[in-house]
This record gives structure tokens, sequence and C-alpha cells, in this order.
């Protein structure tokens, strides 16, 4: 029990920027909750979890570029052109939704490989080549939707914006969503369910692979990942692949949310600069070799819940860039910290 | 423990053998026609000065680099290593200096790194601590947690951890490349006790080291190298202490060195006393006089470096002080170091990263350190600029087309001639010199060699580390000997020698090896 305990304390000395954004973004939502008339209600939840999912899905996708030491630039264009894929896929009888749910994902995963494949072969630096391939995307998406538009399936749109009982009533399961068993987690917004199961299913296997651990390596120090001979280039593929595969989701989520898509070219800037900021909200270095995509997950939601606040007390929308950006550098500044401690100042340049 | 290792092998007959091996780098011919073998079981120590190839031969044996030429071979089979990891599922793993640990992986992903235990596919975490809690308690290293990271750990905890991850691999041919440089001496002596237990093992060790007495005490076969050949293999004992340091000199001086200068000053101009860093500087006392060309001798990684820096203001955390002309001088930045105030000028080890901006024009880059001689105001004036620039190149008579093409088109020996240029701009008091003439040719080695008189003539004090004996030997009226961080022997004189010097870097008294 005691080695459990150190082993935690440990844990979390070694993830100072991951506990740290949890803390704060638990204490931002329940004082949120405690504002809000409505607080600690299912609709406020379903509503608040709407509104996170995309930049939790995007967040991931930006954090393994990030942890190999790298940035991509294209994962909000690469929402932006999947959700249009799923604008016009995602119909039809439910074989035909779920074969177009697939199909929009793994365009998603399939560019996010092409990227790779770009850096890994054509040894270009990430940032440049994403930003090229960023703007490839959103002419992808402006060729499939020229205009807004589109039509994705009610039904799925209703269930999976909403909260488990919704989804249970929606398809006619667990009678209706009223069985004894299932009143306990009925409340749970669907949206959440998606975004940590999806983080459950796909990262955290990611990261017990040795892919996975390569990816850490790379970012740490990459010389010394080659000289124990770990598989270097299939790592940074897998990073760029699995960006493209979160931000396939992400998109994904939008086109349902929506019931369309649109070649957003604004929006998908902003998603990508959020990302970033997420991801380093959430305790990853920007030098990659430490964080992680749960912490990114953590860091959307604070970027979400802090503009919820807006809503409640009734200011000025237009403030909100500001405050974003001011929480940005407050999380930079804790981050950079630690390199108060190096002794020789030549390494600070390297 | 490994016993998978096929006990009829004869112990006379070779395991790892090199035949004719050569690597030339674009410059210098790093090995030469080297043939080696080693036995199994046996502690094998491999001697020489720096640059006698002992880093490139092992580097070619454990994968890291590709010979040019020449065959190598386990148990009588050909082998060809492409990769370190090649060369490690052959059986030879090597602990390099430079640690190839991740920094930010814990203790127990860091051992085993590459080919970790896997339950389903995925790394089973729990069997991976057992193996390293296992791994640690084999190198007495049981107070070392797991699951902390290596970023967290001491320099020499880190190098027992390097140790562990190597005997995880099961090696047959193990090599040390310095590896107890950095361990505390409870830690040397498990490592010795480890060397024993494969020695039983039937494992070969390849030892690298510059401490005599480790070499005398663990390894029974020694081999000498220099200057890229492999000079003599013998047994323990076979000769002294005093042989040995002949067979590493043993070469022709070719260089030419212009006379000394007279040493002028008697009272110190620059005096460092008891400076101490980081386990890397442990209290060195060192004293330059104006008109004096001091050297700084001794093995690789010794502290010389760090010394120039921590004079250059480049360190954190120093102890101890430095005095200029009477005066407490710590500069904390490089600016500070070359003000007026102090007149400090470095021209550092690596001229690609700290010395030059290569895109950058050749004018940009003499001017880079005295931009207040050239300034009008806020402005560059390009008058005094040019004038200044075309001032520079002529007195070091570097060979350019034109003062706007990038440094980088330069050759190696003109680009260190900027940076010194550079320096000189600054009219500096103390010139601190990290190995000038490192990978340039020989006519540019011999302005410098004049240069370096020229300044001494003019009264500046000269700090002037090199790697090269010879050149110590050549140009300076005294040279430290540095070693472990501090300095064992000043030589002035007619006792500066080679053999003396060479004997200073190892930290031995020849004298003794030949009474013995």
């Amino acid at each position: 029990m005691n080695s459990l305990l150190s082993q935690f304390a440990t844990n979390v000395r070694q993830n100072r920027g991951f506990y740290g954004a949890l803390l704060m973004l638990i204490v931002l939502f329940v004082v949120y909750n405690f504002m809000h008339p409505r607080g600690f209600s299912t609709p406020v939840l379903v509503q608040n979890a709407n509104e996170a999912v995309v930049l939790g899905f995007i967040a991931m996708a930006q954090t393994i570029p990030v942890l190999i030491g790298g940035l991509d630039l294209s994962v909000g264009a690469v929402m932006t052109l999947t959700a249009c894929i799923a604008s016009e896929l995602v119909n039809g009888s439910p074989a035909h939704m779920i074969f177009g749910m697939v199909v929009t994902i793994m365009s998603g995963a399939a560019f996010g490989f092409a990227n790779g494949i770009i850096i890994v072969y054509g040894r270009l630096q990430p940032i440049i080549a994403t930003l090229a391939t960023g703007a490839i995307a959103i002419g992808l998406a402006l060729f499939i939707r020229p205009k807004p538009g589109g039509d994705v399936d009610g039904d799925l749109n209703w269930a999976v914006t909403n909260s488990l009982f919704d989804f249970a009533e929606t398809y006619h399961i667990f009678d209706d969503g009223k069985a004894a068993w299932f009143q306990p987690i009925a409340w749970i917004p669907v949206p959440l369910i998606i975004l940590f199961g999806m983080a459950a299913i796909v990262w955290v296997p990611f990261r017990r692979s040795l892919t996975g651990r390569t990816v850490y390596a790379i970012g740490s120090a990459e010389g010394a990942a080659y000289m124990s001979g770990l598989p270097i280039n299939r790592a940074k593929i897998a990073a760029f692949t699995l960006a493209g595969f979160f931000a396939g989701c992400g998109g994904l989520y939008l086109a349902i949310q929506t019931s369309s898509g649109s070649a957003d070219i604004v929006q998908a800037g902003s998603y990508t600069l959020n990302s970033i900021a997420a991801v380093v909200i959430g305790g990853t270095s920007l030098l990659g070799g430490i964080g992680g995509a749960v912490g990114s997950l953590i860091g959307a939601l604070i970027l979400r819940v802090i503009s919820f606040y807006f809503r409640i007390l009734s200011i000025d929308p237009l403030l909100q860039t500001l405050v974003q950006g001011l929480v940005l550098l407050i999380a930079v500044s804790l981050g950079a910290i630690r390199t108060l401690r190096v002794k020789n100042r030549l390494e600070l340049f390297r | 423990m490994a016993q998978d290792m096929t006990q009829d092998m004869t112990q006379d007959q070779a395991f790892l053998e090199l035949t004719g091996i050569s690597k030339n780098f674009s410059l210098t011919r790093a090995l030469d026609e080297v043939d080696f073998s080693c036995k199994r079981g046996s502690v094998h120590a491999i001697l020489g000065e720096n640059g006698a190839g002992k880093s490139t031969l092992i580097k070619i044996m454990s994968g890291v680099l590709q010979a040019d030429s020449g065959t190598m071979s386990v148990e009588g089979k050909p082998v060809h290593f492409l990769t370190p990891s090649e060369a490690a599922a052959s059986g030879i793993v090597c602990i390099f200096q430079e640690l190839s640990l991740i920094p930010d992986l814990s203790v127990a992903e860091n051992i085993s790194l590459s080919n970790p235990p896997r339950r389903f596919g995925l790394i089973d975490k729990k069997h991976q601590n057992v193996i390293a809690n296992e791994l640690l308690a084999r190198i007495k290293c049981e107070d070392v947690d797991p699951n902390s990271l290596v970023r967290d750990l001491s320099l020499s905890r880190r190098q027992m951890v390097e140790i562990a991850k190597s005997l995880g691999k099961k090696p047959k041919v193990l090599i040390l490349d310095e590896a107890t440089s950095a361990l505390t001496s409870r830690d040397v002596e498990t490592v010795y006790g480890l060397l024993d237990e494969l020695k039983n093992d039937n494992v070969t060790s390849l030892f690298i080291s510059h401490r005599m007495h480790e070499v005398e005490r663990l390894c029974d076969t020694l081999s000498v190298f220099r200057n890229g050949r492999h000079v003599e293999t013998f047994g323990k004992g076979e000769r002294t202490d005093r042989d040995i340091v002949r067979l590493m000199i043993g070469r022709d001086v070719d260089a030419h060195f212009p006379p000394k200068p007279e040493r002028k000053a008697k009272k110190p101009h620059l005096i460092v006393n008891d400076l101490r860093w980081e386990n890397v500087i442990n209290g060195v006392h060192l004293e330059v006089g104006k008109g004096e060309i001091i050297g700084l001798g001794g093995l690789d990684g010794q502290g010389q470096k760090e010394l120039l820096l921590a004079m250059f203001g480049v360190l954190r955390g120093l102890e101890g002080t430095i005095t200029i002309d009477g005066k407490l001088a710590s500069p904390s930045s490089p600016a500070e170091a070359k003000s007026k105030k102090m007149r400090i000028a470095l021209v550092p080890e690596d001229r690609k990263t700290e010395g030059l901006m290569l895109p950058m024009s050749i004018a940009d880059n003499l001017i880079a350190s005295s931009f207040n001689q050239v300034t009008t105001g806020f402005l560059i004036d390009t008058a005094k600029e040019k004038a200044v620039v075309a001032e520079g190149l002529a007195k070091l008579q570097i060979k350019i087309g034109s003062v706007d093409d990038p440094v980088a088109t330069l050759s190696g020996g003109n680009q260190q001639k900027v940076v010194i240029a550079k320096w000189l701009m600054t009219d500096p008091e103390i010139i601190l010199l990290n190995d000038p003439t490192r990978g340039i040719d020989v006519g540019t080695k011999q302005e410098i060699y004049k240069l370096m008189n020229e300044l001494a003539a003019e009264g500046k004090a000269i700090l002037f580390y090199s790697t090269d004996y010879a050149e110590l030997i050549g140009c300076c009226n005294r040279v430290a000997v540095m070693y472990d961080g501090a300095i064992v022997a000043e030589l002035e004189g007619d006792a500066i020698t080679e053999e003396a010097l060479v004997a200073a870097s190892l930290n031995i008294d020849t004298n003794k090896g030949e009474a013995a």
C-alpha cells in the first residue's frame, strides 16, 4: 500500500503538467456549475460536452506529432476535409452509415499517413510539410463541398449529441433506456463517452506499444533512439497517421453534430491553433518527449470551460480570445520554469 | 544469466576478429589496415592517445560506423553490421561514452528499450520492472527506482543504468568505452566485480580506459593503438608502464613551430583559484601571465572545455574565484566576458555551431562580436564596417572571393581564421583557445601558431587547449595537464616532453614503471 502510494507520488512528480491541468479543469468546472443557474444537471453537461468534443479530438491529433518534436499544421484542415466527406456519406441505411463513418475516419488516417511518408522520406520539417498538405486538404474539401450543406442522418445526430438515455431511446435498446440497471449511467453524455472511449481504445494501447515508446524516445533524444536500434521511421509515420485518424474522428463528429459539412478555412485554422494551445496547457512539451494525448484532452476541456464562463458572466465574447491568450501564456511560462535549473547556458540553445 | 554459449569452443580461438579494417573521414585516415582479435572470456584493454583510432574501432565493431574496407567475423563467420541493433543481435554490445539513454523515459523503460517484454502485443510494465530490478540488483543499484525518469538521475546513476541496459542484451562481447569515468568509487568496485563475473561466464570485455591502474588490475591482454594503426598486443605484465607510454607515442612530429616567445611577465594577469563546477571541474588552480602561452593538456573530456566555458561566463553555479589583474571577475555571460572590463575572447570548440553563423556573410561574421565599433547611433556604418573587415582579413590573411559570400563557402582552415579574426577585433587581453587547429590543414596550423606568438609578444595572455601533444610542446611556455577535472601536473620549459605529457594525462608516474 505504502509502495503504491509512493508510486503514485512519483507519477505525480513526473507528470506535474498533466496533474496541474487536471486540477485546474476540476476547479474551473465545479466553480462554473455552482455559478450556473442550472448547474450540475444533465442538460448543461450534455451541452458542454458537445462543445468540447471536436476540439478534444483535434488536440489529441496534435499531441502525437508534438511528442516527436514536430507540429502538424494540417489537423484542422483534415478535420474540415473529413467533415465534408462525412456530409456526403453518412446517411441512408444503417450499413451505409457505418460504411460512411469508416470511410471518413480512414480517409483522415490516410491523409495523415501521406503526411508521415512525405516528412520521413522527403526529409521535410513537419511544420512546413503540413502547412502545404493542410492547404491541399482544404482544396479537396472545397472540391467536395463548394457550398456548405449535406445530409447527415437526423437520428444519428440526436443519438450521439445527447445523453446515454436518449441514445438508448432512439435505437430502442435497454427497454428504450428505461431498464433499471441502466439508470445510474443514463445521464452520461454520449459525446464524452465517444471522446474518452476513443482515447482509451486507441491512445492507451499505442502508448504501450514499441512504436509508441519510440515516439517518446524520438522527441526526447533522437540520437539515443537511433543508437538503441528503435524503429524511428515507423514511429514518425505512425505519429502522423494517428494524428490524421483523430482529426478524422473530429471531422466525423463535427459533420454529425452540425448535420452538414462546410469547407470553412477560418474554422480549420482556428482549430489548428487551439489544438496547439490545448496540447501545451495539457502538459505536453513542444520540444517533444513529455506529455500525452489524455493531457491534451484535458487542455481542450479547459479552453472550452473558459469560454463557458463568458456566457454565464455575460462578458463581451470579444474578450474571449484575449483571456485565452493570457491563460496560454501563463501555462507555457510555468512550463519554462525548469530551464532555470540549467547549469550550462549553452544547453539553453540546444 | 547467459548460459546459451557453446562451451566446447576452445579458449584460444578468437571470438571476434577484424582483418584489414580501414576507415577514412574526409581529411584524415582514422583506421589504417587494422587487424585485431579478441578471445572468449578475456578482459582486453585498448590503449592509445587522442585520435589513435580507438573510438572509430569500437564504433565499427558495434555497428555505428561501417568500415571502408576490411572484414569482420564472429566465431569464424563473416559479419557486416549496418546498425547497432544488428551488432547486438550477434552479441556485441557497447556501452558508449555519450550515453544512449532516453532522458524522458523511466529507468525500466530504458533498460528494455528496444526489446521490451510484451503481453498481447503490448508492453508488460510489471515484467519490465522485474527485469529492471534484477539487472539493477546485479550491479548493486537497488537504490535506483525503476519508475524514476532517467532525466532525474545523477550522471553516475545514469551510467550504471547504461551498464544495466547493456547487460540486458545478454552480450558475448561487452565494450566499455570509458565506462567508469563518471562513476563513484563504490560503483567502480561493482563494475570490477561484474567484469570478473562476465569473465567466468566466458564473456569477452573490451575495456577502453585512460586509468592505467584500472587496466593493470582488470585486463589480461592489452592492445596499443597509434595513429589509426594497431601497434602491438601483449599479455599483462609483459611491458612496463614506461614501455606502454613509448608505444603510444612513437610517431613523427612533422610540424615545425616558430620559436617560443620569451616569458616577460612575472606577475600573473589571470588567476583561477579552486574553481569547481558540477563534478566536472574539481578545484582548478591556474595562473596565466601577460605575454604567456599556457597550454591545457590531458585526454579529452577531463574538464578542459568546461574550464574555458567557465571563464567565459557560460556556466552557472560556479564555485571558486577568477581574478583578472587583481580584480575579482566572474562574467555571467559571454557579453560581459568580452566587455571592456574583462576583455576575454574564446575561440570555441565547434566552429560550425558556436563559432560561426554559417549562412551569414563573412563580413557579418567578422563583426559579430564587435558591432559597437562599427555603429553610429543605432545604425551600422557601412564605411566603418568595410574598413574594419578589411583590416581583420588582412591580419589573418584570409583568402576569400567576396566578403559577402556565406562563411559556409570557405574551407575549414579559413573558417577558423574568421573565428579568430572575429575575436581579435574585440581587442582582447585574455584569449582562450579551445582546440583551434582541429580538422584544419597543416599550412593554416602554421599560421595560427605564428599568430599566437605575435599575440603573446603584444602582451596578450593566452590559454591554449589542444588535444595534440606536439602543439603543446611546440607552442607553450607552460602546460597544465588536466585529469578528472583537476590539474595534475604543470610542466615548464624543457620538461614539456611528449612522454611527460602522456604520462601526466594518464596520471601515472613513469619512474615507478621503470623501477618495477
